[in-house]
C-alpha cells in the first residue's frame, strides 16, 4: 500500500488544530497515513490522530532521547530520513513558519515538485489547488515526480474525523473546536476497540552524527531565536494571526498607535488576533508582523473585522479567503463595503468600544 | 565580491487579472519587479557600497518584456544584468537550474539575493532550489543582515514576530523579506545612468537545462470570487454592536 507522510505541527507543546484539516486532505490519498512528530511524545495525541485517520505515528527525536534543537536544515534532514526509512514519497505539512522552512528545503534536496498553500489535493490526478496572482485566481497545478510535496493552507480545509461512530463524529466537527490554538479537549469514546492500540507509535532516532551536516546540504547555524516579547507594547494580542478564528484589524482610520489599544481590548474579549493594513504599519503604529495583505500575512479566519480600512486590492489579497468579512467604516463608498458580508457605517471609535462592552457582558454571564 | 540578485517580472499587484484560455492570463497588464525583489536589490546595493571591488548583477528568467524589471533593478543601483530569455514562464525547478547556469557562466557568486516569494506564483521555493543547485546554504525571509569576513549573520522571521538568528558561511543565498530595508524611488540621474547599463541576453535553450522528470504545471486557472452580499447593520451604535455580537454568536459561531 502507498504511504503518505504528514508533518504534524506542534506549537507550545500542543498540536495545532490546523493539522486536522490537513489530515482530512491526506485521507484523499487512500493510503496509509504516517504522522511525523518531532520532539513530542505522541501518546497524548494518539487517540485524536487515530480519530482523524492516522495509521502510524513516527516519533522523531535525536539520539539518547535528546530533543532535536530547532534548525531548519537538520529538521528537514530528519524528515527526509524518516521518509526514506519508511519508503514514503508523498509529504504534507502546513504552510506555516515551520512548513515554509522545511518543505522547500526537502523539495530542493529531492528535486521534487512542491505546491505551497494548497486548498485541495486530488491524489489520483496528482493535482493541487492553490491561489495564484495574489488570491485573484485558483490554479490547479499538476505535479510530476518521484516524490510529491504539498504545503497545506492552514484553516481552510475542514477537519472531518473518521474513526468514530456517527454520533460522536458530529460532536467533533470543526465547529466544536473552540479556539484554534486549543486542542479538542474531550474526545468522544469510540466503540472501535482497536482504537486502544492504534495508531502504532514508532520511535525514530536520528543519529547525532547524521545531523552534522556536510557537503551539499551545508548547515546554517542557529545562534538564537528571538521571541516577540509578550510584555512589550508591540503585543496587541496573545493570539497568532495565522491561527486565529477571529481577526480584528485596523487601518489608517485608527489615526495613531495608542488607538490600537481599542482593538486590543476588543480582541481580548473576542479571543481574537489583531491585524493591520500596510498604511498602519508604514505609519509606524504597529509592527510589520501584524500586516495583512499581499506583502504581509495571508489569513483565512472565520471572521475578519476590518476597522478603518479602505479595502485596497493588496489588503484584500491577504484576507479575501476569510469566511465572514465585517467592515466598520465611516465612508459608504470605501471599496471594502462592496466586498464584505456585513458593514457598519459608523465611527470606529464609537462602535468598537461598545462591541467590546457587549462581548464582555456576554462573557461574564 | 560578485553579488547576484534574482528579480522576477510579475503582474502589478493592483492589476485586474483576466484569464485567457485554460491556464494562462491576459498579459496586456502592467508588469513590474516583484516587490520582495526590490528589497533584495536594495540590500545588494547597500552591501556593494560597504565592500571594495564588488559588483551587483541582476538576473531574471523571463520574456523580452522582463527587460523592464531589470532596468528597474539597475535604476536602483545594480551594475548590469542578465536576462535568460524564455517564451513562457517556467516552474521553479527549471527556473532555479537556469538561474544557476547563467550565474555560474557569468562569475563566482559571493552572495545571491532573492525575494522571499514571488507575488504571482507564491512558490516560496526558488531560493532553496538555487541554493541546492550551487550547494550553498539558504536563509529565508531575511529581515536583518550583516557581514563580517566570510560569515554573514541574518535574522529570519519565521512567524508572528519570531525571529531565528542564523550564521551562514559565504557563499550563500539570502531571501529578502519586508522589513530588511526600505527601497527608495530612483532619482532622475539614476534612471538616466541605468539606460546605459548592459543587459546580457541568454537564450534559455542554449543553457542545456535537462528536464529531470519532475515538474509543476498549471493545468487550469479559474477566477476566485467568493460571492458576498453586503448587508448593512443599522441602528444606534449600541444596537449595531448588539446585532454584531449576535451575528458573531449565532451565524459565525465564533463566540
Ligand atoms: C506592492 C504593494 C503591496 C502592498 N501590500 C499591502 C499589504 O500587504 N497590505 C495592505 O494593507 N496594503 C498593502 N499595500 C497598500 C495598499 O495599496 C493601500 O495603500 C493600503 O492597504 C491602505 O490602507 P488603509 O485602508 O488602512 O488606508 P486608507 O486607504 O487611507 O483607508 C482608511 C479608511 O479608514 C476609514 N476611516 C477613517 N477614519 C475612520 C473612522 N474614525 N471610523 C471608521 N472608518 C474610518 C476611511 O473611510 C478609509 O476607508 C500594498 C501596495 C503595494 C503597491
Ligand atoms: N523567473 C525568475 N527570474 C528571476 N528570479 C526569480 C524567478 N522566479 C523566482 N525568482 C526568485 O525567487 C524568489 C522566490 O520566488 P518563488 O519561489 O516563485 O516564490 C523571487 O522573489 C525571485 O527573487
Amino acid at each position: 500500500m502507498e504511504k503518505t507522510g504528514i508533518f504534524i505541527e506542534i506549537a507550545n507543546g500542543r498540536i495545532k488544530n490546523a493539522n486536522y484539516g490537513m489530515i482530512t486532505a491526506a485521507r484523499g490519498s487512500n493510503s496509509e497515513l504516517y504522522a511525523f512528530v518531532i520532539n513530542f511524545k505522541a501518546e497524548k495525541i494518539k487517540k485524536k490522530l487515530y480519530a482523524h485517520g492516522i495509521d502510524k505515528i513516527i516519533e522523531i527525536r535525536a539520539e539518547n532521547d535528546f530533543e532535536m534543537a530547532w534548525n531548519p536544515v537538520s529538521w528537514s534532514k530528519a524528515v527526509m530520513e524518516a521518509m526514506n526509512a519508511f519508503d514514503i514519497h508523498i509529504l504534507l505539512a502546513l504552510t506555516t513558519g515551520i512548513g515554509k522552512e522545511l518543505l522547500p528545503r526537502i523539495a530542493a534536496e529531492l528535486d521534487a515538485p512542491l505546491v505551497m498553500d494548497c486548498i485541495g489535493i486530488d491524489f489520483d490526478k496528482k493535482t493541487a489547488e492553490t491561489f495564484r496572482y495574489s488570491g485573484k485566481t485558483i490554479a490547479t497545478v499538476k505535479l510530476t515526480g518521484m516524490d510529491l510535496l504539498f504545503g497545506i493552507k492552514p484553516n481552510i480545509i475542514d477537519a472531518v474525523p473518521v474513526n468514530t461512530d456517527s454520533v460522536t463524529a458530529v460532536a467533533m466537527s470543526s465547529d466544536s473546536i473552540d479556539s484554534t490554538t486549543r486542542e479538542i479537549d474531550a474526545l468522544p469514546e469510540t466503540k472501535d476497540i482497536s482504537a486502544l492500540t492504534k495508531p502504532e507509535i514508532i520511535p525514530f532516532t536520528i543519529k547525532t552524527d547524521f545531523l552534522k551536516t556536510t557537503g551539499q546540504f551545508k548547515n546554517i547555524k542557529l545562534n538564537k531565536t528571538v521571541m516577540p516579547e509578550t510584555s512589550s507594547s508591540d503585543n496587541f494580542s496573545n493570539v497568532n494571526l495565522m491561527d486565529a478564528d477571529i481577526i480584528i484589524s485596523g487601518g489608517r482610520g485608527m489615526k495613531n498607535r495608542e488607538n490600537f489599544k481599542i482593538l486590543s481590548d476588543c480582541a481580548k474579549q473576542l479571543g481574537a488576533a489583531v491585524g493591520a493594513s500596510r498604511a498602519a504599519v508604514d505609519s509606524g503604529w504597529v509592527p510589520y508582523s501584524m500586516q495583512v495583505g499581499q506583502t504581509g500575512e495571508k489569513v483565512s479566519p472565520k471572521v475578519y473585522i476590518a476597522c478603518g480600512i479602505a479595502g485596497s486590492i493588496q489588503h484584500f489579497a491577504g484576507m479575501k479567503t476569510s469566511n465572514m468579512i465585517i467592515a466598520v467604516n465611516i465612508d459608504l463608498d470605501a471599496s471594502i463595503i462592496a466586498l464584505c458580508d456585513y458593514y457598519i457605517v459608523m465611527d470606529l471609535f464609537e462602535i468598537v468600544p461598545l462591541l467590546t462592552k457587549v462581548i464582555s457582558e456576554i462573557n461574564h454571564t | 565580491m560578485q553579488i547576484y540578485v534574482c528579480v522576477k517580472h510579475v503582474p502589478d499587484s493592483a492589476a485586474n487579472i483576466v484569464i485567457s484560455g485554460k491556464n494562462s492570463i491576459d498579459k496586456s497588464i502592467p508588469f513590474l519587479i516583484n516587490p520582495y525583489d526590490e528589497h533584495a536589490v536594495t540590500e545588494a546595493v547597500k552591501l556593494k557600497k560597504s565592500l571594495k571591488k564588488s559588483e551587483v548583477v541582476a538576473v531574471c528568467l523571463g520574456t523580452d518584456d522582463a527587460e523592464k524589471t531589470l532596468r528597474s533593478a539597475m535604476e536602483m543601483g545594480a551594475d548590469r544584468s542578465i536576462l535568460i530569455m524564455v517564451a513562457t514562464g517556467q516552474d521553479s525547478i527549471t527556473t532555479a537550474k537556469a538561474l544557476k547556469a547563467a550565474i555560474e557562466s557569468d562569475g563566482e557568486p559571493g552572495i545571491i539575493f532573492t525575494g522571499r516569494e514571488s507575488i504571482d506564483d507564491v512558490g516560496m521555493q526558488t531560493m532553496f532550489r538555487i541554493g541546492k543547485a550551487f550547494g550553498f546554504p539558504v536563509a529565508a525571509n531575511v529581515v536583518k543582515f550583516s557581514i563580517k569576513g566570510s560569515k554573514v549573520t541574518v535574522e529570519s522571521e519565521r512567524e508572528g514576530g519570531i525571529r531565528d538568528v542564523y550564521e551562514l558561511p559565504l557563499p550563500c543565498v539570502l531571501a529578502a523579506g519586508r522589513g530588511l530595508n526600505t527601497p527608495e524611488y530612483p532619482t532622475f540621474p539614476q534612471i538616466v545612468k541605468a539606460r546605459r547599463k548592459q543587459i546580457k541576453k541568454i537564450d534559455f535553450n542554449t543553457l542545456g537545462i535537462e528536464k529531470i522528470g519532475a515538474a509543476m504545471e498549471v493545468v487550469e486557472l479559474k477566477p476566485f470570487v467568493k460571492k458576498r452580499c453586503p448587508v448593512e447593520i443599522k441602528g444606534t451604535p449600541l444596537v449595531a454592536a448588539e446585532k454584531l455580537a449576535k451575528i458573531l454568536h449565532e451565524e459565525a459561531k465564533v463566540i
